[in-house]
This record gives structure tokens, sequence and C-alpha cells, in this order.
């Protein structure tokens, strides 16, 4: 759970670099068509301006007798003039003779029937030309002749326009570009943002929590959902299936213990003789010992499964040591023991209360355990800095000559424990548990020496 | 005092039965919810021992509904589990304390007397012998108008006399009953407390008087 998963990549970077290339692929077609359409729109207006001067031209031919006269009208060339200030040729010729104008302008290679033009890009003197080539049929002398009326003009002009052109179309696809990168960042995002909520509410959830969920999701992510839902259910079905075989099973266990255990009292009070009586007090600890040391080694795997996923509530060191203390009362009674409880404050820590009992629980039975009758044992809480802290002191001798870390590894059990009953677990439990609060266990022996004082100490809250 | 044991596991129940009459308890058993029903409805018990698990049902829902009922007799769980898995949920439900199967009766017997004192048992449990008034609840011995507070040891150790007057404790079978099985005591142990009951009983007329060989007796002297 905890080792990073391997990604394939990001779903908004995909869904953004998807749009984003969209959008740079439309804008070039913006473009180019922008451009495109703007270069026509220019050439046909000076198509037709080059047309209607040539007309002009042309209108002004005629034959008198029998002779071709040409007079160029002023507004005819003119007129070129107001487009631009490109420089402007003209011919007026007949099939045979150039009537006047610029002898050496390049022909249409176009056929050209009368009454009709053609419209040519040439190249004259270097520079490029748009050319317009009219035609009309005259009779002269009796016979047709073809006049031809070319009308020319350099494209300078055209060309910076067309160079203005392409900057604003240019401007204008970038334009584009940007306002649709500014609309994919934001739809990737607002897509993606159901799925982000989704994981939050899931990740906020306690270690317990398998209930399904419930919140409503965007119709793409129902089957996703759904199967995280069949997935929270048959984890819950397990886990409360492996719960109910664990109770069972300790159940099964634990009764006919508790049969053999109450016989073997009921007979230890009936029985005079000296062995047998030793023999059921053999059995009955013997019974004891292995229901203890069942019941540790459950504890602990249990610990450990809820160290790993571990809660974390507000829990009041004080009141959860009196409980404590409380439900010890009486079996310290049974020795006459003294148990005091003194919390000074309210120190409040994060974590898992039940763990922290049982961790507190182990620490208080070793107490009681090893203290002798009539001896006193005091728990107490209070606050320094920034630890909350749980202290249990007893009149038991300490840990005088023994290795307190070795005593904290799983088994391990002291010098002292021999004759009593216990599975070496508890100060292990304990260990575990304030470690994955992020707290320290202290284990020492008493200044005077007269006991053990075993503390606790947490982060505060 | 008078119990009522639900407990499905009829071994179990039978030597519980047995072990709790030894000390002169009153006990009934109920094998399931329903009987424990019917048990509880009818009869006034001191204290209800519930076994959790049972055939019927949970036995978190006899909880319940006993609860329901505005019943005071105190409830003192049963339960095999693990502690860790189950500490929680049996207090919350309202048992008044629980203890984990296989169970010292030293223990239940302490936890028994802890949740009574607690539910603020009467004063009619005295027992008089002579002119002495011994309250097992309080743990109380009052001689005239002398009134002192017993150790556990020495009220467990009267009581025993007190369950058999002029009878015969051998000091083998008080050790037993007094100290727990991983505790290694002298038999010697047990004259340090029979000398300070001694000490408590002096004026009441009542004696507890050395059988050589055999052991004790407490008698009116
Ligand atoms: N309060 C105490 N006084 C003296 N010795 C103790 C005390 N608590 C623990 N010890 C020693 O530490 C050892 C380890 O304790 P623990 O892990 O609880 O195991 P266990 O009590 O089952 O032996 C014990 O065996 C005992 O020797
Ligand atoms: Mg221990």
């Amino acid at each position: 759970m905890n080792e990073p998963l391997q990604t394939s990549g990001s779903l908004r970077r995909r869904l953004m670099l998807q749009l984003v290339g969209s959008a740079a692929f439309l804008a070039t077609l913006l473009f180019f068509v922008v451009l495109g359409f703007a270069r026509d729109v220019a050439q046909q207006t000076h198509d037709s301006i080059l047309l209607a001067s040539a007309t002009s031209i042309m209108d002004s031919v005629s034959v008198q007798a029998d002779e071709i006269t040409v007079d160029i009208p002023y507004a005819a060339l003119s007129m070129l003039g107001n487009v631009s200030n490109d420089r402007v040729f003209y011919r007026v010729s007949t099939r045979d003779d150039v009537l006047t104008g610029y002898e050496n302008l390049p022909t249409t290679s176009q056929s050209v029937r009368s009454g009709h033009s053609a419209f040519d890009t040439l190249t004259y003197k270097g520079d490029s030309i748009r050319m317009v080539t009219s035609l009309r049929r005259l009779s002269l002398n009796s016979a047709p002749a073809d006049i031809i009326i070319s009308v020319a003009q350099t494209r300078e002009g055209q060309a910076a326009q067309l160079a203005q052109l392409s900057r604003s179309a240019m401007q204008l696809g970038l334009g584009f570009f940007l306002v649709a990168t500014i609309l994919a960042i934001w739809a990737a995002q607002s897509s993606i943002r159901p799925l982000k909520q989704l994981t939050e509410a899931v990740s906020r959830r306690g270690p317990k929590d398998l209930r399904p969920v419930q919140r409503p999701v965007p119709s793409e992510m129902i089957p996703l959902v759904s199967s995280l839902n069949r997935f929270i259910g048959r984890l819950r079905v397990s886990l409360t299936r492996s719960e109910d075989f664990i109770a069972e099973a300790a159940h099964r266990v634990r009764t006919p213990l508790a049969t053999v255990r109450t016989q073997a009292e009921i007979t230890l009070r009936r029985v005079d003789r000296a062995e047998n009586r030793a023999s059921l007090r053999e059995m009955i600890r013997a019974i004891d010992e292995s229901s203890r040391a069942a019941g540790q080694l459950l504890d602990h795997a249990m610990v450990t499964f809820r160290i790993d996923s571990l809660e974390r509530k507000a829990i009041d060191l004080t009141e959860l040591g009196r409980e404590l203390v409380d439900r010890l009362q009486p079996i310290a009674e049974l020795k006459d023991i003294d148990l005091h409880f003194f919390g000074s404050g309210n120190p409040k820590i994060t974590g898992d209360a039940i763990l922290i009992q049982n961790a507190v629980r182990n620490i208080l039975d070793n107490a009681i355990k090893y203290s002798p009758n009539e001896s006193a044992i005091q728990v107490s809480t209070r606050q320094n800095g920034n630890t909350a802290r749980i202290q249990v002191e007893d009149e038991a001798g300490g840990f005088v000559g023994m290795d307190t870390d070795a005593l904290t590894q799983r088994f391990t059990r002291g010098e002292n424990a021999a004759g009593t009953i216990g599975s070496g677990l508890g100060l292990t439990i304990a260990r575990e548990v304030v470690e994955a609060h992020g707290g320290v266990l202290i284990i020492e022996t008493s200044k005077t020496g007269t006991g053990a004082c075993v503390s606790l100490c947490f982060p505060l809250h | 005092m008078r119990f009522l044991l639900v407990e499905d596991n009829i071994s179990l129940a039978t030597a519980v039965l047995d072990r709790l009459r030894m000390d002169g308890h009153v006990i009934d058993h109920a094998a399931n919810i329903a009987a424990a029903e019917d048990f509880s409805a009818t009869a006034d018990y001191d204290l209800i021992l519930l076994d959790i698990m049972l055939p019927d049902g949970d036995g978190r829902a006899f909880l319940r509904a006993h609860r329901n009922r505005l019943v005071e007799t105190p409830v003192i769980v049963l339960t095999a589990r693990s502690e860790v898995s189950d500490r929680v949920g049996m207090l919350d439900l309202g048992a008044d304390d629980y203890i984990t199967k296989p169970f010292d009766f030293s223990e239940l017997e302490a936890r028994c007397r802890a949740v009574l004192r607690r539910h603020g048992g009467d004063s009619s449990n005295q027992k008089r012998f002579g002119d002495l008034i011994f309250n097992p609840l309080a743990g109380t011995l009052s001689v005239g108008d002398k009134t002192i507070t017993l150790r556990n040891k020495e009220l467990r150790l009267l009581e025993i006399f007190l369950s058999g007057p002029d009878r015969i404790y051998s000091k083998p079978k008080l050790v037993d009953r007094l100290f727990s099985y991983d505790e290694d005591v002298s038999e010697n142990a047990i004259e340090v407390y029979v000398g300070r009951l001694r000490k408590h009983l002096s004026g009441s007329g009542v004696e507890i008087t050395t059988v050589r060989g055999l052991g004790y007796r407490m008698s009116l002297a």
C-alpha cells in the first residue's frame, strides 16, 4: 500500500496536451485559411481594377478613316495609382503592331477571345507583375482586326499589404491558440475534479470505515466507483469473517479451558493428599499459562494489525488511566495492594485509545504481578512541556541488574519472572504501541531502588 | 448471594454452578437467551453472569434488552475474546464488568464484590456470629461499637471461617483459597493472617483455635 504505484502518465496532462494540440492545429489552419482568403480577395480587387483600366482604354480605341486611334484616358491609369504606388505598364497592339505603350511587355500565353480578358502573373524587368489582357475585334478596311490591350502593375504594394494581412492572421491564430489553451486547462482541471474529490473522500476515511462510497459522481466514473464499492464490500465481509473466526476460535478454546480450570479448583478443594494437590496446582498454573500466552499472542497480533492503520483520535490520558485503574482495582485488592491513581490535568494525546489502553494495561499488569502482597502502586498522569506522560510506580524491586532494552524484546523475561505466569510480550506490546504513536517507553528503577517506574511518554495532542 | 448464570456450554456451566455453590451461593442456570429472560423476569438476582456467545443470539442483545427494562441487577460478562478486540462494547453496552475465560474464582469474586459495592450493595448481607457483625461487601467488621475495615485477605479468611463455624480448615487449603496459584507461599504465611484476625476478633466472644497438626477452627468461646 505504501510503495509508490507506477504511473502511466497523467490523465489531466494527456487531456490537456490533446486539447492544446488540437488548438494549435486549428490555429495554424485558421492562419492559412484567413491568409489565403485575404490573398484571394486582394488579388480579385486588384484584378478588377486592372480590368476596369483595360476596359476604359479599350473604350477609347476607335477606328477613324481606316486608322486605329487610341486616346488613353488619364483616369484609366490614375485609378491604378489610387490602389498603390506601384508602377503601371500598358500596351495597345494589334496582332502585328504595337500601337502604343511598352513594346517589350510580355504577352499572355493564354488565348483570349474577343470581348474577354485573361489575367497573368509574370516577371517584367525583374519585378513580379500582374497583367490583364483584353481583346476586341474591330473591323478595319472591311477586315477583322484584333485590338489587344494589356495593362500591368508591379505587386510590391500588394506584397506589403499581404505581409500586413499575414501578420494580422498570425495574431488572430495566436489569440485563438491562447484562448483555446486556457479553456483546455480549465476543461482538463474541471473534468479531473470529481476524481480528486472522490480520492479525498476515500482517503479521509478512518481505518475502520468500510462503508460504500455514496457521494454522487459523474456517470463515467460509475463503473469505477461501483467496483470500488464491491471491493470494499468484500473486504468488509472478509474482515468480519476473520474477526468472527478469531472470536469463535477463542471461544472454542477458552470455554473448555475454563471448564477444566473450574473443575481443577473444585477438586483441589476436595482432595487432601499433598501430591494430588501439588499436581492440581500445577494443572491450574499450566492452564493460566497457556491462556495467558494465547491471549498475549493474539493481543500482539491485533496490536501489530491496528498499528498498520493507526486511528487518530483525541484521547484524555487521565481519563484513560483512571478507567484502567478502576478496572484493575479488584485484582490489586486480591493481593492487598494499594492501587492509587493521581491525575494532574487532562493531558490530551492523539491515537488509538484501545492500543494505548492495552499498553498501559500491560505495564499495570506487570506491576501487580511482580508486587508483593500489601505493597503500593501509584499510577499518575502529567504533562510537561510537549509530552504527556502516564507513569506506573511499584515497590517490587524494579529492574536492578536487568537489561531493560532486552526486556522489551519479544518473549524475553527477567530473572525475577521465575514462578510468575507470563509470556514476555507485555513490555514488547507497550513499546510498540508507544513508538507507533511517536512516543517513548521509559523503563527505570526508582531512585530509592524500591521498585519499577515505567513511563509511557506521548507527544501532546 | 443469588446468581443467574447464562452459559450455553453445559460442562462449564455445571462446573461453575458446583464451584459457586461450594461457597454457599444460590445459583440458577440458563442455557440460552430465552431461558435467561424467563429467569430474570421471575426471580430477583444479585448478579447475572453472562456469556457472550449463545446459541440463540449474541449476549449483547440480552444485555441491551436487560438495560432497557431498567433492571438494576448488575451484569458481569464472561468473554473469550481477546481484550484488544473486544474491550470496547461490553462496558459501553451496559455491562458492569467483564472477565476473560478461563477465570480465577477469587478474581470473579473480587469483581462481583466490587460491582455490588458500586451498586450500593445493601447491608442485609451482614453476617452475625457471636458479638461480631461482618459486612463482606464493605469489608467491615464490628465488635460492639468498634468498626474496622479488613484487608482483603483477612476478609476472605473470615468469610471462609464463617461459612463453616466449628469446622477445621487445614493450612494448605487456606493457602489455596487465599493466594493465587502463581504465588509460591509457605504454609506459615497463613499464620500471619490468622494472627491478625485473632487480634481483630478479640472481645467479640469469637475465637480461632489451632488444632494441632490439623489446622484452624473458628468457634464461639
Ligand atoms: N514492574 C516490574 N517489576 C519488576 N520486574 C518487571 C516489572 N515489569 C516487568 N518486569 C520484568 O520484565 C520482564 C518482561 O516483562 P513482560 O514483557 O511484561 O513479560 P512477562 O511479564 O510476561 O514476563 C518480566 O519478565 C520481568 O522480569
Ligand atoms: Mg507482563
